[in-house]
């Protein structure tokens, strides 16, 4: 591999693919080099996602840090998740989409049976209604993670704006049949997610959407990376996490 | 649009605790269900990083998301319910004589000064630094796990329609400031800002004063 990451999903460098329901949870480790490819299958999914560095879980995915060094309150191509310790935790090294949620947080079990009604696994085996909250608790609670652990996550695929004078909009339509993002991790992580629909969704059912996981083999940011030098905040950062692999 | 402005109708000579936390310095207090929390800016345009914790159980705590989701709105002004995690009210912002507070800015790191500033600014005090001490003087097993997104009491964090995030000098002035009812037996944890890399204290960070009333 050259100086620069591949930049192209290459069919031969694949590691694995999987496909996420929607309403599911998942969780799993994504290596230093390795890309993950999360595809949106009929438009509108919204997947709740954070990440921890698996070997030292203290650490983990911070909303503010990343949006205070890049001055965004959304991310896309070019942006960089930053941990809570001051680095690059992955990279979104491509984006079909244009706009993923940083300020939403997840639905609860208070929030869907409001929306949607009642359905338990009793009477609806695995059609049951989940939330996003219980959703990641419980893939965290297979690392030994629990609330407190929790934090503000991102929703990818979904738009939330905000007017003149603060108020939130959820915009619908923001995420088409086939979209992808790519998150090149830079760092070591666990990534825990939920398919469970946006909070702010207007959606009158519960009708989430399914995706589509696939890694490969992409190696790590090159030192001509567009995300790297987005911004000297970003530069920085990269150096934090490369001092941690050094 | 301007905020609007609130005003208390609490006098100052009947609150049951009183003290000035130095710029730079945590403040880590339970407060009682009922109990009125004023944060006052003594001398202007100074950010208090802000965290609660339910006093019965520390996993419930303050949550940003859930806050101004349920409001439809980023900014905390009156009016404001601060949610926690589980979504149940923890105070209510009675008044605001400043207008508006943020809640997405987080709280700075040394950590984060390296990334924001320069790797030379990892020695400057930080919120978080001042949280971690708090936290470990307390006689409850809190430590880093429980540092979560904060408010930033008169701090100013403009996002705009594009989605463009920008740190703006402060909306405050000397006297000016927030008070809430606590609906639950809350522990507040405190960070009087040290910021001297941008805006959020004037460049100059300047003391508060906390004040509780029994309602």
């Amino acid at each position: 591999m050259s100086d620069s990451a591949a930049a192209i999903f290459d069919p031969s460098l694949e590691l694995w693919e999987e496909r996420v329901r929607g309403g599911a949870h998942w969780s799993g480790v994504l290596r230093r080099g390795n890309t993950l490819r999360v595809t949106d299958l009929k438009g509108g999914a919204n997947v709740a996602m954070l990440f921890y560095n698996y070997e030292d879980k203290l650490e983990r995915y911070n909303m503010a840090d990343t949006l205070k060094g890049q001055h965004t309150a959304f991310l896309t191509k070019g942006n960089v998740c930053y941990s809570d310790m001051g680095r690059v935790m992955c990279s979104i090294s491509d984006d079909t989409c244009g706009w993923h949620d940083t300020i939403g947080g997840v639905s609860n079990a208070s929030l869907v049976r409001q929306k949607f009604g009642q359905a338990r696994y009793q009477e609806h085996r695995n059609e049951y209604y989940r939330n996003g909250f219980d959703s990641l608790l419980n893939e965290l609670a297979k690392f030994g993670l629990g609330k407190r652990d929790l934090v503000a996550n991102l929703n990818l695929f979904s738009k939330v704006s905000v007017d003149e004078d603060g108020n939130m909009q959820f915009q619908q339509d923001n995420s088409k049949t086939g979209d992808y993002v790519d998150l090149r991790f830079e760092m070591n992580s666990l990534v825990v997610l939920s398919t469970c629909q946006h909070p702010l969704d207007p959606a009158a059912k519960y009708n989430p959407g399914d995706i589509d996981l696939a890694a490969w083999r992409s190696g790590p940011a090159g030192a001509d990376d567009p995300c790297r030098n987005a911004c000297a905040e970003n530069q920085r950062a990269f150096l934090n996490t490369e001092r941690l692999y050094a | 649009m301007s905020p609007e402005l609130t005003e208390s109708h609490l006098a100052v000579e009947d609150a049951l605790f009183r003290e000035v936390v130095a710029a730079g310095e945590p403040f880590m207090k339970e407060i009682k269900k009922g109990q009125v929390l004023r944060i006052l800016d003594l001398e202007g345009n100074q950010a208090v990083d802000t965290l609660f914790y339910s006093a019965t159980d520390c996993e419930e705590r303050y949550d940003a998301n859930n806050t101004i989701r349920t409001q439809g709105n980023i900014y905390l002004s009156t009016g404001t319910i601060l949610r926690s995690n589980e979504g149940n009210p923890m105070l209510t912002i009675t008044a605001d004589t400043c207008g508006r507070h943020d809640t997405l800015g987080g709280a700075c790191s040394a950590e984060s000064n390296t990334v924001r500033y320069a790797l030379e600014k990892r020695h400057m005090h930080s919120c978080r630094d001042s949280f971690l001490m708090a936290l470990a003087d307390w006689d409850k097993d809190l430590d880093k796990r429980d540092l979560s997104s904060n408010i930033n009491f008169f701090m100013n964090v403009p996002v705009t329609p594009e989605g463009n995030l920008t740190f703006e000098d402060g909306i405050s002035e000397a006297g000016r400031y927030v008070e809430m009812r606590a609906e639950m037996d809350v522990i507040v944890l405190i960070s009087n800002c040290p910021q001297l890399n941008n805006p959020c204290n004037a460049y100059n960070p300047t003391p508060v004063e906390v004040l509780i009333w029994e309602y």
